[in-house]
């Protein structure tokens, strides 16, 4: 079971983080620092899980974004790497090529896919099609029901004037 | 498409997220996220406030919350938008409140009814999102208002749906098994579902019921069976494929199933031979998916009922892992290892030398998983070597949680294994060392014990040279600074105990040398305590001696210190001895005999020796006892004598709990921890028939708090008087202190001996050296595996004979550079070339691909980098990224030389590089990247249209943010 995903730049500095098991604000803020300080220094032919408090965290970087996922002692650590690079798969194929800025200024469609992709801390659907096709699904409802919205507002503000 | 934001996110926004980009410390973007945190407060409680601009505000406290800070004061906010009808805002709503609340928030009681009525809606889309909310924020009390839905949800006719409501019933059940007990038929039919995202799913909840009652699921073994074979076959829809492998994930989690079913189970185990059997020969061990399907064959055929076959490809799978280059799998190959030698020990020599490797190995994750490996094949013949690396390890590093756990595994191979009982104290002196606060206190007194017991039945001698050795040790060990208390604790008994035993030490040097642990650690009552007594008891063992003591001034205004300490535990401690010292010889050594710490106290309950007196009393007129259950109060007093058994028996020192009257002028009241120690003393008076009613004592002598203590007092009064009329002062003083004597003894040992040592003290001492030699330690880790089967025990340092492998002793006997050179040759080279390490065949695929296409990128090179470079704009958030990573002021920026090469490849970064660093990516993603090159020229102009928009220019300093992620 996947505890938390957090996606960090080399520099630190936070680009995502979803919470699967309850953690207080501060202990949040704590695991982040912890976990930065441990994967970000560790070097390139290590390998890419650290033991952790009794877990394990299974990271990877991809340019400069390090993917960072928290799983129990038990889990499969390499079938989680592939779930990161599966996720990473399905940004890329929604973003079209990504990259960390499309991340940087569209963490919500990142979170909206994540969702889509992990539930609970487990993965719920493993075909990039699904996926794809769900969230696209959304958001052509998004677009239609913002116009929709748009227009009935101008329309309420016209007539409230 | 996507990267113009998607809730249109204004100027303000993006600024927002510029400037936190831009910051080059954390406190300046703490100091950012502070003053947006104002604004938001501000803003957000505005009156009719459009739409579209509460939902950004609801993103923006996302951001806010994201990066660290506190949010909650629009969570409410975000609940409000929930309610929404507009899908958009809805989504944006149920998105905030499953990051921002967890399932115990009050807030929550506010989304059940929304989500209720969502998961009515005929949108599949509001299902969905209602239903990921569901998962997160439903908690134990909540779950009867929403289950009948999302059971309901099961037949839904959009399959995205059936697999969320599966989901959260499986987070039901993990919050409340007892809510979706009866449910389970549900799931297994959903195992059944047209959709394998929804079978696939189903996998979860069941994985987890299984795990808690196999038995109830063995029916299940063929479905599972024929599915992974369906699987396995490519049976499922393409789009399960990853990464050329059939719907990997699906095959993991079904294996995992499979092993739970199969555990000790011959006949469920036998069907899934084959399929497992299958599968290992088929998974592609080029690819990390496909090693990691076959890590988890691996675990899968220890868990089952072994089948030689299976065992046999499964040591050869572990035996390709140990050779890899690549860390991940040499960490998979070990932990396999650890669950295969616990089938056939074995398998674990083959490897030794790769063992060794990885124990050696920089990196840290691989050294803890081969401890690991260790602390499981530890056996008597390899203890020493395993632990002394494990507490070498413990020592260098600073995690203080693998600190106790390696601390608590030495205790443990050392308790089970010790090969001499020298060797164990030196090895549990280490541990305390560098670990004492860390362990429990349990080993502590194991350690005592240990000392105090020595071989049990074997020759006094031994056990006296084990004291002596433990007391100059520890004499020693002393004087260094920061000890933990629990070591300390361990020191002072001991010391107190055996100091001055042997005649090597005089007492004032022991007494000195304790006091001087004391006064180090002044603000400790734990180790003062023990202290005192230490003294006390090395004061009474010269007394009874008939030799006099002379206080060392030091020890006198310890103990002075004491007798006004705040802590009634240690005030008693220093009275008692105070009085035991002033006391003739005869008294003191019945008092504290020499060396009797292991000798079991026996109580005379019914305090046989008082009849006379008591029927003496009787006949002069006194009252009758009344049993404690005849009198009001007696429910406390019933509770407390069930505490303590204490075995009757005759009566030797029990005339030791007639307590003198003021003899001591203010008996200070007992502090609970005293209190448990001092519990027999007043226990056996309600047995005897004694002539004054205990009751009213009893509430007389409240000093107040606990009842322990009350009677205690009122027995200390009662019996003073009229016991030993003619008691002088000393021999009343030592009745105290035998008391006090015999409780401590009761603390220590009777505790401790109740248990079975299990420690096996077979004193074969395991000859061999550790050498730093790679090939000895192999030798004394593995030589004890093969050493049952292949030799006999005895002839350790003798050669082996024949044994196992040629090379195996060819490399513990050679010097090492032969050793090396036998290692080294049948590894790396044919490695290399044969068992395609993952990586470096990936890499070198990947260069190619992309410098075929360096075409492509050149032209669209050129239309980028023009354009945006026409564009500069002053306040640009990239350059200022670019000096950050420049300078090197960021956290954790270890490396400027990757940052420098990086900013080399700025232009070909922007396209797609051909050098981005590839590290481990599969090589099937190098396969797709040239697929959707066509649509990349697009998107990377639209990006950076966008980018310049923002007033951010690509070709500045930091093209990592531009740089695809799949590289």
């Amino acid at each position: 079971q996947i505890h938390f995903v957090l996606l960090i730049s080399r520099q630190g500095k936070v680009r995502l983080t979803k919470w699967y098991s309850p953690y207080t604000q501060k202990e949040r803020t704590k695991v982040i620092r912890e976990l930065s300080g441990m994967i970000l220094t560790r070097g390139p032919k290590l390998c890419n899980f650290v033991e952790w408090r009794g877990y394990k965290v299974v990271y990877k970087r991809y340019a400069s974004l390090y993917f960072c996922m928290c799983i129990d002692q038990e889990d499969n650590e390499l079938e989680v790497l592939e779930i990161i690079h599966h996720f990473v798969e399905i940004l890329d194929r929604y973003f079209g090529s990504v990259c960390e800025l499309d991340l940087i200024f569209n963490f919500h469609k990142a979170y909206y896919i994540l969702d889509e992709l992990v539930i609970a801390g487990e993965l719920q659907e493993s075909s990039k099609k699904t996926v794809a096709r769900l969230i696209a699904a959304q958001d052509s409802l998004v677009e239609a029901a913002k116009e929709e919205a748009s227009s009935l507002s101008n329309i309420i503000a016209q007539a409230t004037k | 498409m996507g990267s113009q934001g998607g809730f249109g996110q204004s100027k303000e926004f993006l600024d927002l997220i510029k400037s936190i980009g831009e910051a080059r410390s954390k406190a300046e973007e703490d100091r950012i996220v502070i003053n947006e945190i104002e604004i938001l407060k501000k803003r957000i409680i505005e009156p009719d406030i459009p739409k579209r601009k509460m939902k950004e505000y609801i993103m923006r406290l996302v951001y806010v919350e994201m990066l660290g800070h506190d949010a909650s004061f629009g969570y409410i906010h975000a609940v409000k938008m929930t309610h929404d009808d507009n899908l958009h805002s809805k989504r944006t709503g149920y998105l905030a409140v499953t990051l921002f609340l967890n399932e115990d928030h009050d807030l929550i009681i506010l989304i059940v009814n929304t989500i209720q009525k969502d998961l009515k809606s005929d949108n599949y889309l509001v299902v969905c999102a209602a239903l990921n909310a569901v998962c997160k924020l439903i908690n134990e009390e909540t779950i009867p208002a929403v289950l009948p839905q999302v059971v309901d949800l099961l037949g839904h006719s959009k399959e995205a749906v059936r697999k969320k409501a599966v989901m959260a019933l499986h987070r039901f059940h993990q919050k409340s098994p007892s809510s979706v007990n009866h449910l389970v038929t549900n799931f297994r039919k959903r195992l059944c579902d047209n959709d394998p995202g929804v079978m696939g799913s189903t996998l979860c909840p069941l994985y987890d019921l299984i795990s808690e009652d196999v038995n109830s699921y063995k029916d299940l073994v063929v479905s599972f069976v024929s599915i992974l074979k369906q699987v396995a076959e490519r049976r499922l829809p393409k789009s399960y494929d990853y990464h050329q492998m059939p719907a990997p994930f699906i095959q993991i989690k079904l294996l995992k199933i499979l092993a739970l079913l199969g555990s000790g189970d011959k006949k469920a185990s036998e069907q899934m031979y084959t399929i497992v059997g299958d599968i290992m020969r088929k998974s592609d061990s080029s690819s990390n998916i496909g090693n990691a399907i076959l890590y988890e064959c691996i675990c899968c055929v220890s868990s089952i009922h072994p089948n030689p076959k299976l065992l046999e490809s499964a040591a050869e799978a572990v035996a390709k892992f140990l050779k890899n280059d690549s860390h991940n799998l040499k960490y998979l190959g070990i932990d396999a290892l650890g669950r295969l030698i616990k089938i056939s020990a074995e398998i674990a020599e083959q490897h030794q030398l790769a063992v060794i490797d990885c124990l050696e190995d920089p990196d840290d994750t691989l050294k803890r998983k081969t401890f690991e490996l260790l602390y499981k094949m530890t056996k008597p013949s390899n203890v020493e070597v395993i632990v002394d690396r494990m507490i070498d390890y413990m020592m260098s590093i600073n995690d203080n949680h693998y600190k106790t756990e390696i601390a608590s595994r030495c205790v443990e191979l050392a308790e089970q294994f010790a090969p001499s009982n020298q060797w164990f104290i030196q090895t549990m002196n280490k541990v305390f060392e560098h670990a004492g606060d860390l362990v429990n206190l349990k080993v502590a007194h194991n350690l005592m014990r240990l000392i105090a017991e020595g071989f049990g039945e074997e020759d006094e001698t031994a056990d006296s040279q084990l004291r002596s050795s433990a007391v100059e040790s520890y004499l020693r060990i002393m004087g260094e600074p920061k000890l933990p208390s629990a070591f300390l604790q361990v020191i002072c008994w001991v010391l107190g105990e055996y100091g001055t035993a042997d005649g090597k030490y005089s007492a004032s040097y022991i007494t000195g040398k304790i006091s001087d642990i004391a006064e180090a650690h002044s603000t400790d009552d734990m180790v003062k305590g023990y202290a005192v007594s230490a003294l006390m008891k090395v004061y009474s063992f010269e007394i009874a001696a008939g030799r006099k003591v002379d206080m060392l001034p030091e020890c006198q205004s310890f103990i002075e210190e004491l007798l006004a300490s705040n802590s009634t535990d240690l005030q008693q401690r220093a009275y008692e001895l105070q009085s035991v010292v002033g006391l003739d010889a005869r008294a003191v050594e019945s008092i504290i005999p020499m060396d009797a710490s292991c000798e079991d106290i026996e109580v005379d309950r019914e305090l046989s020796f008082l009849n006379g007196y008591v029927q003496e009393s009787l006949n002069k007129g006194a009252q009758p006892y009344i049993p404690e259950n005849e009198r009001s109060g007696a429910s406390s007093i019933s509770n407390f004598r069930i505490e303590h058994h204490v075995p009757s028996g005759h009566s030797l020192r029990f005339e030791a709990y007639e307590l003198p009257k003021a003899s001591v002028p203010s008996r200070p009241p007992v502090p609970p921890v005293s209190a448990t120690e001092l519990v027999p003393v007043p226990e056996p008076t309600y047995h005897t028939e004694f002539h004054e009613a205990v009751a009213p004592k009893l509430s007389v002598s409240g000093t107040g708090s606990s009842e322990i203590k009350l009677r205690l007092d009122g027995v200390q009064k009662k019996w003073g008087k009229q016991t030993y009329s003619s008691s002088s002062p000393s021999t009343s003083d030592s009745d105290i202190h035998k008391t006090q004597n015999g409780a401590t003894k009761r603390d220590v040992p009777s505790s401790l001996s109740s248990k079975a040592r299990d420690v096996s003290y077979d004193s074969r001492k395991q000859q061999e050296d550790v050498d730093p030699e790679k090939q000895k330690l192999a030798a004394s880790l593995f030589g004890g595996a093969s050493k049952p089967e292949k030799r006999p025990p005895a002839s350790h340092k003798a050669s082996r004979p024949n044994s196992h492998a040629a090379d195996k002793s060819n490399a513990e006997k050679s010097g090492p550079s032969d050793g090396g050179a036998v290692k080294a040759s049948p590894q790396p080279p044919p490695d290399l070339l044969d068992l395609g390490e993952p990586t470096s065949i990936s890499n070198a695929t990947s260069v190619d691909p992309f410098k075929q296409l360096e075409g492509l990128l050149d032209s669209n090179e050129g239309t980028t980098a023009p354009g945006s470079s026409s564009s500069t704009k002053a306040p640009d958030l990239m350059s200022l990224y670019g000096d950050t990573s420049l300078s090197g002021q960021n956290i954790g920026t270890a490396n400027l030389l990757s940052t420098s090469s990086s900013d080399a490849n700025l232009i070909s970064d922007v396209s797609h590089a051909p050098d981005r660093n590839g590290h481990g990516t599969g090589s099937a993603v190098t396969l797709s990247t040239p697929l959707s090159k066509g649509p990349n020229t697009k998107d990377a102009l639209e990006k950076d249209a966008l980018v310049r928009q923002m007033g951010v220019n690509p070709t500045s300093q930091n093209p990592n943010l531009f740089k695809d992620l799949l590289g």
